[in-house]
């Protein structure tokens, strides 16, 4: 029951279109890998997947996005609500400076909970679930800072996963991270699309033919394709893509 | 080769002149005050014998708390007000940025002309704390504002979305996130409020008035450290003990430096 | 519910931001409607040009010019002094100072930043008094006492200001510089100062203020007598002074002729605000 339906969605800067004409459908239990060169508008699509764009002065949607069937933008959308259901995690680990703890259990607070046990009880089960809770359980009251950027990283996914979303947006996710760190997040999205729809921007080719279920391939604020990743990275519909993967240009 | 010379000669001389002034200014007060730091100067009730400063000291302390209750809350949601929520083309808000720095640049004197024409007459508060309090939380307002300014601007854009992306809202993010991170600047823009304070006379000369005793409320009048120690100067009559209230008020700014120093260098973080 | 705590909210940081505008607009109007009368009343002239201050004759006089002049000269003799002390002290922080006494010096600028005026007034009656008056000649207090004791004061001002321009400079400006074959102090002063240039008039600017405005350590050492200043080592009394002194026994035109000298003092703090101001805004789009 978390699936996206983007329809004709058009966004603006001022007078600069960022993203033209975008139609996509965000199938549940999958990850969707978001590709293109630097300035395709990747990035900027997420964001308005849960309304993150709104923060950008001047910024203007046009079009719909449906989530289960709602329209995200429509004029009495909470949209905190929203954000609460569709998570995110940045392409920089970016912990609140505060404990791991108090980190994880910003968002539950945030939508009203506020009892010990059941707090303790999500803080752990989001660790788990974002795979580092056998590595901080015994410091739990240590600054988020104090841990590695890997580790970081995780804590906010479990951050994200803290406040119970159906849809987890992913913005380059391993980009500042090294390789042993990437390996283990990317082991950890793939066992998390059981639970969760995933979207993720990658910049990193193999990344997105390692994990992901569907490929969408950005160029120049519009959606030149999408389809299975196999087919994507094989016999792609479109010779631009073809030429994005091939490393011809970006 | 030889002008560089001069010039590097000339520097060091600059610099030699500032610290060795300061460094014999700080002497010559500790080496004349030291001596007359006595039980008497701090006895609990001044009286012309003693010349205590016991009722000054804790004026101004009265003086610094009653501000700061003011003023804090109104400069930190000033600035909030400023970074967070306007538009920074309206011309109401460049005004309200324009008159912050103007405060700023106001004489002491003028406060104090201001506080006793509104605070004392207008308002009919007398010499008094509260017109001594009200004239102060003015005058340390555009301190406060400007430091939670730099604060705020200084927490990054990557917290607020963090924030933003888990549901929560604005006023959420403000003051569980933003504020928090920026504490240690406000922080130390109310201590610079407290040594701006601590050392002000010319204002609270014609606001808190210059009486010696210890006030029992709001609407009566006292000295704070500096005021008695200009009192003492100007009479000449307790040199001694002026020297050794200007040690005090010395140690006072210098612990209160110290403490902003401690305070910036220590890395924000949460938990241990 | 969450929606109108954030409309509350947001109405109360407003009001907040409301409140320097509205501080500010009643010092105006209560400095001007208790100043300007008397002016009127005597003449404008007669208060910015006459050059006797008889505040409690039968027939008063409230000419201020010899306060304005003192003002002039204690401050301009003060920036004389003080300013090139202080942008060298300035180069030597940012430029010559080891960072280990960086780690001393840098808290003592902040230190003598916060010792207060009375203090510095203190030390001046106490020290320079009798120094200027047993090494130079006259009683003591007088101008040149002035506005050595307010050189020293308005130092960390422009040691600070100056300073942070300074370190602005990009890096780049020096080592191409050097690399041209200039020596240290020739990339220092022929290229870093003048590029800092803005920052440090500003400081400068911002030292004048101070020093203007300057009253409590000023008055122990002045000699505040109302004449027009005549040669360095007689007393003068400034704008500021001439208020402190006689505000506690005035009363009536007395009292508001102090408040107009009040009155021209926040002009002139207005006027080289707007002078910092012009040239901030200049630095900031050079």
């Amino acid at each position: 029951m978390a699936e996206m339906k983007v329809r004709d969605l058009d966004l603006w800067y001022g007078d600069f279109q960022g993203l033209k004409n975008i139609n996509m459908d965000i199938i549940e239990n999958q990850i969707i890998a978001f590709i293109g060169p630097s300035g395709s508008g990747k990035s900027t699509f997420l964001k308005t997947l849960n309304r993150m764009n709104d923060l950008v002065e001047n910024a203007r949607v046009e079009g719909t996005i449906e989530l289960d069937g709602v329209d995200i933008y429509a004029p009495n959308t909470d949209v905190n609500v929203l954000r609460k259901k569709v998570g995110m995690v940045f392409q920089n680990p970016n912990p609140f400076p505060k404990s791991i703890y108090d980190n994880i259990a910003f968002g539950p607070r945030t939508h009203g909970i506020t009892d010990k046990n059941e707090l303790d009880e999500i803080v752990e089960n989001s660790l788990k679930g974002a795979a580092i809770w056998d590595e901080v359980k015994d410091h739990l009251d240590r600054s988020a800072l104090s841990i590695s950027g890997g580790q970081q990283q995780r804590v906010c996914i479990a951050r994200a996963l803290a406040v119970e979303p159906e849809i987890l947006l992913m913005d380059e996710p391993t980009s500042a991270l090294d390789p042993i760190s990437t390996a283990k997040i990317e082991e950890l999205v793939t066992t998390l699309k059981e639970d969760y729809t995933i979207a993720m921007v990658t910049h990193n080719m193999q990344q997105a033919s390692r994990i992901s279920d569907r490929t969408a391939f950005f160029l120049s604020g519009e959606l030149i394709e999408t389809d299975d990743t196999t087919k994507i990275f094989t016999n792609p519909e479109h010779e631009d893509t073809e030429n994005y993967i091939s490393g011809r240009f970006g | 080769m030889n002008k560089s010379k001069i010039a590097r000669a000339f520097v060091y001389l600059g610099a030699a002149i500032t610290f060795g002034v300061l460094g014999y200014i700080i002497l010559f007060v500790f080496i004349n005050g030291v001596p007359y730091i006595t039980p008497d100067l701090f006895a609990w009730n001044y009286t012309t014998e003693n010349v205590s400063l016991t009722p000054a000291l804790i004026t101004t302390l009265y003086i610094i708390g009653g501000s700061l209750l003011v003023a804090t809350p109104i400069g930190v949601f000033t600035a909030v007000y400023l970074v967070e929520y306007a538009d920074r083309s309206r011309p109401i808000v460049k005004l309200m940025s324009m008159a912050t720095d103007t405060l700023a640049a106001v004489p002491s004197i003028v406060y104090g002309l201001f506080g006793f024409l509104f605070f004392v007459t207008f308002l009919g508060f007398q010499f008094s704390l509260l017109a001594g309090m009200l004239t102060m939380t003015i005058m340390i307002l555009p301190l406060i504002i400007r430091s939670t300014e730099e604060a705020l601007l200084a927490v990054g854009r990557p917290l607020r979305e963090a924030s933003y992306a888990l549901g929560a809202g604005k006023l959420r993010t403000i003051f569980n996130v933003v504020l928090p991170v920026a504490m240690p600047g406000i922080l130390s823009g109310v201590i610079l409020a407290i040594g701006r304070i601590i050392g002000e006379s010319a204002a609270l000369i014609y606001t808190l008035g210059s009486s010696v005793n210890l006030p029992d409320s709001l609407l009566s009048s006292g000295r704070t450290l500096a005021v008695h120690m200009y009192v003492l100067s100007s009479e000449g009559f307790h040199v001694n003990e002026a020297y050794a209230t200007a040690v005090v008020l010395i140690v006072l700014v210098l612990a209160l430096n110290a403490f902003s120093t401690f305070i910036s260098r220590r890395i924000v973080r949460g938990g241990k | 519910m969450a929606e109108r705590k954030e409309r509350v909210m947001n109405g109360v940081f407003f009001i907040s931001a409301l409140m320097s505008i509205v501080s500010l607009v009643l010092i105006t109007v209560f400095m001007f409607t208790n100043g300007v009368p008397v002016m009127m009343k005597y003449g404008l002239d007669e208060f910015l040009f006459g050059t006797q201050w008889r505040p409690t004759a039968t027939e008063p006089q409230f000419g201020l010019l010899p306060m304005i002049m003192g003002s002039v000269y204690v401050t301009i003799g003060a920036a004389v002094l003080g300013v090139p002390i202080g942008v060298l002290t300035a180069i030597f922080m940012a430029e010559y100072c080891p960072k280990w006494l960086y780690k001393i010096l840098k808290p003592a600028v902040s230190l003598m930043a916060s010792i207060p005026s009375i203090v510095y007034g203190f030390f001046a009656l106490q020290f320079l008094v009798p120094l200027v008056r047993d090494s130079i000649g006259g009683n003591g207090y007088s101008i040149l006492t002035a506005m050595i004791l307010l050189a020293v004061m308005i130092l960390p001002t422009v040691i600070e200001l100056s300073e942070s321009a300074l370190r602005a400079v990009p890096r780049t400006y020096y080592n191409g510089s050097v690399a041209l074959g200039a020596t240290h102090e020739r990339a220092l002063f022929k290229v870093m100062l003048p590029a800092a240039s803005s920052g440090v008039l500003s400081s400068i600017v911002l030292g004048i203020g101070r020093a203007i405005g300057e009253t409590m350590a000023v008055v122990l050492v002045a000699g505040n007598q109302p004449l027009m200043p005549d040669g360095f080592l007689k007393g003068v009394r400034t704008l500021t002074t001439n208020i402190v002194l006689e505000m506690s026994y005035a009363s009536g035109d007395h009292r508001s002729a102090l408040i107009a000298t009040g009155v021209i003092l926040f002009v002139f703090i207005l006027l080289i605000n707007s002078v910092f101001l012009v040239i901030k805004n200049k630095g900031a789009t050079k």
